[in-house]
């Protein structure tokens, strides 16, 4: 009697769990940074996945549900995220990462990707190598190089004979020294100066200062977004070296859609090269920020750091519904390389099939005044853009 | 020479914040042996009161220092009534746990109810641009910082030298059971040192707030410059943070201009040089 009771609860339990596996869940790991003073950068990160997910969910294919698991690597700091990455892996059994505001914390999780054979999605850390630390990386950010290279180019083509160029002193800093170097120089510019600045730095004088006295045509500057940008841009207003006829150029990460409003008028004419600008007028991007205000806020302007997160979500959403929610992790790469979209709010984007970087159109921007406010407006275009560090150097 | 006039007017202009921001802080550490690490919490407070009455109710800047230095010094004192005064005399170790806890939560309270961004900062349009000095021109807000950090500066010292309760507080800073015999209530003195303290780190954010910007990272990004002012000023004079701040101030300007490859370490050599050589701070009894 009792073999009898148990064995139909066994196939009740079996049917139990068989029915259970029609709904296919596929978990989804973010290491992102959600506490501590980076804590602003791993917001706009999170609100891209969020509007995306908001958008899309309706996308997935019937019973398909998609969890994400969300964990604070707490800054740059490669010990935190390497361990949640690690309990996302043993633990939670995600089927995919994504995430990482910064570069240490990229190569911190990337062997454990190439271990687990867990997709790694990068959606914002800028370094170049990044995507050659394992073949479970796909970018769907930007590089340094990407931006700064053309830059370079640009300037000396566009009467800046000498440069002055000013880095923070950490992984992304280098190379977009390097990058902007190599295509300044490449194009006939010559660079006068250059300095290294510390990561926690507090007033930008002293660095500025040493700008100016090298008399350049134009400074190249590279912060990192946010409140460092807008207290440089301050002090290139303060040492008058706008009126001394100096221009200020950089990546777009001095000039961040978000820190704008902070900058004042000091900020009018800085030319910077980006991939992505709130203020384009693509029918794609004005969609993006009309969803992105009624979202976060009238007052909320979508940064470059958003697009990342919401163009990786794309991404991954794709490999999710190719694959019908069953996920395998070479058929996930695969179905990454080469993945594309013609409307992404920055233009058309691809992931290198390649170098599993993302291609993309590089913009050359100046700061002007639209409607009474500071904009990103955009002057040339560089069509699809493939990493240059890859490219010069032979990388992939 | 151009150069030279215009690191010794920025370095000026920083080292003004740090002292207005800091000599509180060397004050309650000296006069109570609190280890009160939460200081630039309240220099935060400070900077997103004023930025805040400034931006969406229309207050005047100076106005707006004025409420956010009794609104701080108030909450200050409530804070020490209820749970400063719970840890005196308790061991150091406890105090800084306690007090890094405070920055933690404020750090969460603050990213509540204001967002991670740094708060956009519109000074008075008589403080922006340049200010013609006949030799050459200094922006003016620095320029308006180093006469408010002067100021600030002579009131300070008179009130101090000059009334009782200075006497009053100096007498505690040197000698409490002293003072407490001959009938000073170091109790109420504590707090109304405390709220001085608190207040003063107020205005220093709220004055400060387009150099240091106002976001939740503040009391946990600036909080290592308030501690060497107040390590190498020693503890519990006002002209010790003074000199530190300026020594800070000029030095690490003038190094990062001169060798900015080294620079960045200069003022931390120069702590460790100077508290190898006095252990207890430029001003500091040991």
């Amino acid at each position: 009697m009792r073999s009898w009771t148990s064995a139909v609860a066994a196939v009740c339990m079996a049917m139990g769990i068989s029915t259970a596996g029609f709904a296919q869940t596929v978990k989804l790991g973010v290491v992102d940074t959600y506490s501590g003073p980076f804590a602003a950068v791993g917001e706009l990160l999170d609100r891209g996945i969020r509007l995306y997910v908001k958008q899309h969910e309706k996308d997935l294919p019937p019973g398909v549900k998609l969890e994400i698991i969300r964990r604070d690597d707490t800054g740059p700091n490669p010990e935190v995220a390497k361990r949640v990455a690690q309990e996302l892996i043993t633990r939670d059994h995600v089927q995919l990462l994504a995430g990482t505001v910064y570069t240490p914390n990229a190569l911190a999780i990337a062997p454990l990707a190439t271990e687990a054979k867990v997709p790694f999605v990068i959606m914002n850390a800028g370094t170049s190598m990044i995507t050659t630390k394992s073949p479970y990386i796909a970018r769907t950010s930007f590089t340094m190089w990407q931006s700064s290279y053309p830059l370079g180019a640009w300037a000396a083509k566009n009467g800046i004979k000498k440069a002055f160029t000013a880095v923070t002193d950490y992984g992304p800093g280098i190379d977009a020294e390097a990058a902007f170097t190599k295509g300044f120089t490449d194009a006939g510019g010559q660079i006068v100066g250059s300095v290294h600045m510390p990561l926690q730095n507090p007033d930008y004088v002293p660095f500025m200062q040493r700008a100016k006295d090298a008399a350049p045509d134009a400074v190249f500057v590279f912060v990192p977004g946010g409140k460092d940008a807008t207290s440089l841009m301050k002090t290139f207003g303060d040492l008058g070296m706008k009126a001394a006829g100096i221009k200020l150029i950089g990546t777009g990460d001095i000039a961040t859609d978000e820190e704008l409003a902070n900058m004042g008028d000091v900020a009018l004419g800085v030319v910077t090269a980006f991939h992505y600008s709130a203020a384009a007028d693509r029918p794609a991007n004005e969609a993006f920020v009309k969803a992105y205000k009624a979202e976060f806020g009238a007052d909320q302007e979508p940064a470059f750091e958003v697009v990342g997160a919401y163009d990786g979500m794309a991404a991954i959403f794709h490999t999710i519904i190719a694959q019908q929610g069953h996920m395998d992790p070479d058929k996930t790469m695969e179905l990454l390389k080469g993945w594309s979209d013609d409307a992404s709010p920055r233009g058309p984007i691809m992931i290198d099939p390649e170098t599993r970087d993302i291609v993309q159109n590089e913009y050359i921007r100046r700061i002007e005044k639209v409607n009474g406010a500071l904009a990103n407006v955009e002057l040339e275009t560089m069509p699809m853009v493939k990493d240059p560090w890859k490219e010069l150097n032979h990388q992939k | 020479m151009e150069a030279l006039t215009s690191i010794l007017f920025h370095g000026l202009a920083y080292a003004m914040i740090l002292y207005i921001v800091s000599v509180g802080l060397s004050v309650t550490m000296g006069l109570m042996g609190f280890v009160n690490l939460a200081h630039g919490v309240f220099a935060m407070a400070g900077g997103y009161v004023t930025v805040i009455l400034m931006n969406r109710y229309a207050v005047p800047f100076a106005l707006a220092l004025a409420i956010a230095f009794v609104a701080l010094a108030l909450l200050s004192v409530i804070l020490e009534r209820t749970l400063y005064a719970r840890l005196y005399g308790a061991s150091e170790l406890d105090q800084v746990l306690f007090t890094i806890g405070l920055i933690f939560m404020s750090v969460a309270i603050v990213r509540y109810l204001w967002g991670p961004l740094p708060q956009p900062v519109h000074l008075p349009h008589a403080l922006s641009g340049q200010l013609d000095f006949g030799f050459r021109t200094f922006p003016t807000y620095r320029s308006f910082l180093i006469a408010a950090g002067f100021i600030l500066i002579a009131l300070l010292w008179l009130g101090i030298e000059r009334t009782r309760f200075g006497a009053q507080l100096r007498a505690a800073v040197d000698n409490r059971r002293m003072a407490e015999s001959i009938g000073i209530d170091t109790r109420r003195l504590f707090s109304l040192a405390f709220a001085l303290g608190s207040g003063l780190a107020a205005l220093g954010g709220g004055l400060g707030a387009d150099i240091l910007a106002i976001y939740p990272g503040y009391a946990t990004e600036y909080l290592v410059y308030f501690l060497m002012v107040v390590a190498i000023g020693g503890l519990g004079s006002l002209r010790g943070p003074f000199i530190a701040a300026l020594l800070l101030g000029f030095g690490d300007t003038a190094c990062k201009y001169l060798v900015p490859e080294l620079g960045a370490f200069f003022v931390f050599a120069a702590m460790i040089v100077l508290l190898l050589w006095r252990p207890a701070g430029l001003f500091g009894r040991a």
